[in-house]
């Protein structure tokens, strides 16, 4: 079995009085795609959030790579090696293609102020790498020709590959997807399946939020559910699918 | 005299002046997260209204009540309309704009409405003119005049009149549900625009009060007066909570008591020559009952502005507010 | 950054004409350079608050409280007041690390928070410092309180004073337009810096700040430090002109840091385009002449009509620039000069 990249330990979470996550345990082993479903509500971003250091925890811990996660702010959590995309896109509307990789670089270069003023040689190597590591990011992603481009500009397809590939900029181990699918129709969805397959293949550990169910079932290797706040199920999709419990919560049938 | 009574006296009246003004800062940043600049110098026009009107009736003959209420009765629909038209042709178009396009067209609102005045007005300040007999009564040795008492009375009925509209009537229901949220308000059939819009009227007439009661009080009105009595509500606002109805009030309470305490004592506080290393050095300065007084009562207008900075380093929620931090 | 032929002539263009402007300018009176040095300091200006508006979008407010300190350094440090005459290649740096040590404490507490605070909390501090300006004279004699301090010193760099004239070559380079050559220097420094920055990991995380502040925070950018950064860097800019002003002008008073000169300062960058180098140099520029513009015109109109000035044009100067504020947010947000990334990005590309 492959190793555990990420474990989130009895994780809790409150909005005032609403309990949004509620003693939430999981794994992630490196090199899967792990999904994460459940019906509107269910506290699916909430966790996602928690997990990239958006939201400060009430209860529990996360470990990634056996250490445990320094959740105090996002960057941080960029800087481990956890990279996420947005349900609803959020790109530099105003910085180019191009550009919007190049910022993702940011946390794994070193550049500063003096460095950019002087123009030191130090400086221009080290841009040099980042507009070239951009610049293959947008090719991996498949979106090159749009690299001068405004990120604006883009359709709306062609903007969730960006903000994918900007994630991908940060180096990170778990990449997290919220909804990558939502919006597209049948071939976005099905090339964005293709691109999410081939981040496995590199290696890479995916975590993905989908509405989409029958595109998690698909493409996941084990996936949970949550319902209300709490973990009703995880494990390989055949199974989750044929659990009891998690038909219920998708039909509402269930006791809340 | 008693210092301490005095000085509570005197913060209270301008505290109460500050809540009110607050309220207007705050009820807008509620509904619409703006800091509206220009509510100060819609408090500066209202005073400048009412002191104009109150001067042209000075000579009438009419008792002094019903002018200083003819002058008042005219600033509220002033203000309140400059209010309207504020939200209605400055900010409106600009709900979906970045975050900075409102802020800086309320600044640059707040300019204008400043020189306007000035073009009006003129660079002289307005003075009230001496139709009121203002006695002064005496507590405990201090002293409290009836100006200051009209001010505390009226602010804190305006106050209960406020927080009876915002938490007993429908509409008030509607301004707090915009404020928790917008979109839910929405669906909820809350007419978003007319709630935000009111948010500012209501800011400006109670504003309109407040400044005659603030122009009454130091008896001059002038182009000048809106903008530290607008950063010193806001201040209180902060302090209190932004976006707190209630806050806003205790916020104002607060700041004019600490303002006011601050003044009465800061002088003595930083006199070198009571503190003893340092008077031991400055022996020749301290000779005689001199003194070395570091900063003054001059430097009033300082207060409200470091109480701002420790509120946003130690509770940036401020005393009653929720967080307030980045919405993710 | 490869440039066309036509490009480098248009430069050497420009160069040329602004070499050569002073002299042309003296021809109509020394008040003109003068005039002109000025427009050039509130440039410098512009630019500084355009790091920090522009491109990281955080709105300050009180930017001429940090001009205000580099001028009071500059003029504590060379001048009777205390009989300190320090050269000026020593103050500005001082100035420039003194505005920043102020930037720094102002923005440390404020800038974890929602960027309004910043706006309300610098057009707080501009009036704080304006405040410790006017009574700083008591009880030890700082700043000499409303009366300002006198008698600054002018630079001098070896023999070449600039406060008198020179003649070289037959050219007469009075004081003004010695300072008229110094700004351009800076100018063009300051240009230098501002396009470096932009083009660097440093800069495009301050756009990307200004974009979405979650974003980039997600992107692993640390935005508590970088606003702080761009904050820093702008009061430095602030502190640096301030120095130059009271050089220029030999004197200081608080007067001189009112409100209405941050919100000169911002029409400016917000006119020409936030963000926009050029657009920011070219909306202060315009803005600079105003005033004189308003001079010229409105002020004989007024006699010509009236027989009498019915409205000041300081009151037209400062309404004038509101409304440029709120009619640029409404009409043109990205100013009259949008920033062109699109294109510069492409022809980058291309080189």
């Amino acid at each position: 079995m492959a190793e555990t990249l990420l474990e989130a330990r009895a994780i809790d979470k409150r909005f005032g009085g609403v309990q949004a996550l509620k003693d939430v345990s999981l794994t992630i082993r490196s090199g899967e795609i792990y999904g994460l479903i459940g019906p509107n509500g269910a506290g699916k971003t909430t966790l996602f959030n928690v997990f990239t250091g958006l939201y400060p925890l009430d209860g529990g811990e996360v470990l990634f790579c056996g250490l445990p996660l320094n959740l105090e702010s996002p960057h941080q959590v960029a800087a481990a090696g956890i990279a996420r995309t947005f349900q609803n896109i959020r790109l530099f509307g105003n910085m180019t293609a191009l550009e919007n990789v190049m910022v993702g670089r940011h946390v794994r270069t070193r550049a500063g102020v003096f460095g950019a003023m002087l123009r030191t040689g130090a400086e221009r190597a080290e841009e040099a790498a980042i507009r070239r590591r951009a610049d293959e990011l947008l090719h991996y992603v498949g979106i090159a020709d749009r690299a001068g481009d405004l990120a604006r500009h883009l359709s709306y397809g062609d903007q969730r590959r960006l903000e994918i590939a900007r994630a991908l900029a940060t180096d990170p181990k778990l990449l997290a997807l919220d909804e990558p699918a939502a919006g597209m129709n049948a071939t976005e969805t099905a090339a964005l399946r293709g691109l999410i397959e081939g981040l496995r293949r590199d290696g890479l550990t995916v975590l993905l939020i989908e509405h989409d169910v029958k595109l998690v079932m698909g493409l996941c290797d084990r996936v949970a559910v949550l319902d209300y706040g709490e973990k009703i199920a995880e494990d390989v999709p055949e199974s989750v699918r044929a659990n009891t419990k998690v038909i219920e919560a998708y039909l509402g049938t269930s006791a809340h | 005299m008693d210092t301490l009574l005095q000085q509570l006296i005197n913060g209270l009246t301008t505290g109460s002046v500050y809540a009110v003004v607050a309220l207007g800062y705050t009820m807008v940043y509620g509904v619409i997260q703006l800091i509206n600049f220009a509510h100060g110098e819609v408090v500066m026009i209202g005073a400048m209204v009412a002191f104009s009107i109150i001067t042209s009736l000075a000579g009438s003959g009419m008792p002094p009540l019903v002018i200083v209420l003819a002058g008042v009765m005219a600033a509220i629909p002033a203000c309140m309309a400059i209010g309207y038209l504020l939200e209605r042709a400055a900010y409106r178009p600009l709900r979906h704009a970045p975050r900075l396009a409102p802020l800086i067209t309320a600044i640059g609102m707040s300019i204008i409405l400043q020189h306007l005045a000035l073009l009006a007005w003129g660079r002289n300040p307005l003075a009230f003119p001496q139709i009121i007999d203002n006695r002064v009564f005496g507590i405990g040795g201090a002293a409290i005049s009836s100006v200051q008492i009209a001010i505390i009375l009226l602010s804190l009925t305006m106050m209960a009149g406020l927080s009876w509209f915002v938490y007993r009537t429908r509409f008030g229901i509607a301004i707090r549900a915009t404020a928790e949220n917008v979109h839910v308000a929405s669906l909820m059939g809350v007419n978003a625009d007319r709630v935000i819009a009111a948010t500012f009227v209501i800011g400006a007439g109670l504003g309109a009060v407040a400044g005659v009661m603030y122009g009454s009080y130091y008896g001059i009105a002038h182009y000048t007066m809106g903008f530290s009595l607008g950063l010193k509500a806001f201040s209180a606002a902060v302090l209190g909570g932004i976006g707190n109805i209630a806050g806003a009030m205790l916020g104002g309470l607060l700041l004019g008591l600490v303002e006011a305490l601050g003044t009465g004592y800061v002088g003595e506080m930083t006199d070198l020559c009571h503190w003893p290393l340092a008077s031991g050095i400055l022996a020749e300065q301290c000779a005689d009952g001199g003194n070395f007084v570091l900063f003054g009562s001059n430097y009033q207008d300082v207060f409200a502005f470091l109480m701002l900075i420790l509120v946003l380093v130690f509770r940036p929620s401020g005393l009653l507010g929720e967080r307030v931090s980045e919405r993710a | 950054m490869n440039m066309s032929g036509r490009e480098k002539l248009g430069l050497a263009l420009i160069a040329v004409a602004l070499i050569a402007l002073p002299f042309v300018l003296a021809l109509a009176g020394t008040a003109w350079v003068r005039i002109t040095n000025f427009a050039v300091l509130f440039v410098l200006l512009s630019l500084g608050l355009n790091i920090v508006v522009g491109f990281a979008g955080l709105l300050d407010l009180g930017y001429v409280a940090f001009y205000a300190v580099g001028a009071y350094v500059y003029a504590l440090l060379a001048s009777p007041h205390f009989g300190l005459h320090l050269p000026f290649w020593v103050i500005l740096p001082i100035g420039a690390a003194v505005a920043c040590i102020a930037g720094v404490i102002l923005g440390a507490p404020t800038l974890r928070l929602r960027g309004d605070y910043l706006a309300i909390v610098t057009l707080g501090f501009g009036e704080i410092v304006r405040i410790f300006m006017n009574n700083l004279s008591s009880p030890v004699n700082l700043t000499n309180g409303p009366k300002g301090i006198n008698r600054i010193d002018s630079f001098r760099i070896g023999p070449v004073n600039f406060s008198g004239s020179d003649t070289i070559a037959g050219l007469v380079f009075s004081g003004p337009i010695k300072y008229y050559y110094f700004l351009m220097l800076v100018l063009l420094a300051v240009i230098v810096i501002n396009r470096r920055l932009q083009d660097s990991r440093i800069g495009r995380a301050w756009v990307a700040i200004r974009e979405d502040e979650v974003a980039a925070k997600a992107s692993g950018i640390n935005t508590r430090n970088i606003k702080l950064l761009a904050f820093a860097m702008g009061a430095s800019f602030g502190g640096i002109a301030g120095g130059m002003f009271a050089a220029m002008q030999t004197f200081v008073s608080p007067e001189s840091f009112v409100l209405n000169e941050s919100i000169m300062i911002l029409a400016m960058v917000v006119l020409g385009g936030m963000g926009n180098i050029w657009g920011v140099i070219a909306g202060a520029v315009l803005l600079s002449f105003v005033p004189e513009l308003l001079r010229y015109t409105v002020e004989p109109a007024q006699m010509a009509l009236f027989g009498k000035l019915l409205v000041d044009p300081e009151v037209l100067r400062m309404l004038v620039f509101g409304l440029a504020l709120v009619f640029t947010m409404r009409f043109r947000p990205a100013g009259l000069w949008p920033e062109t990334r699109h294109r510069r990005e492409m022809n980058e590309n291309r080189a």
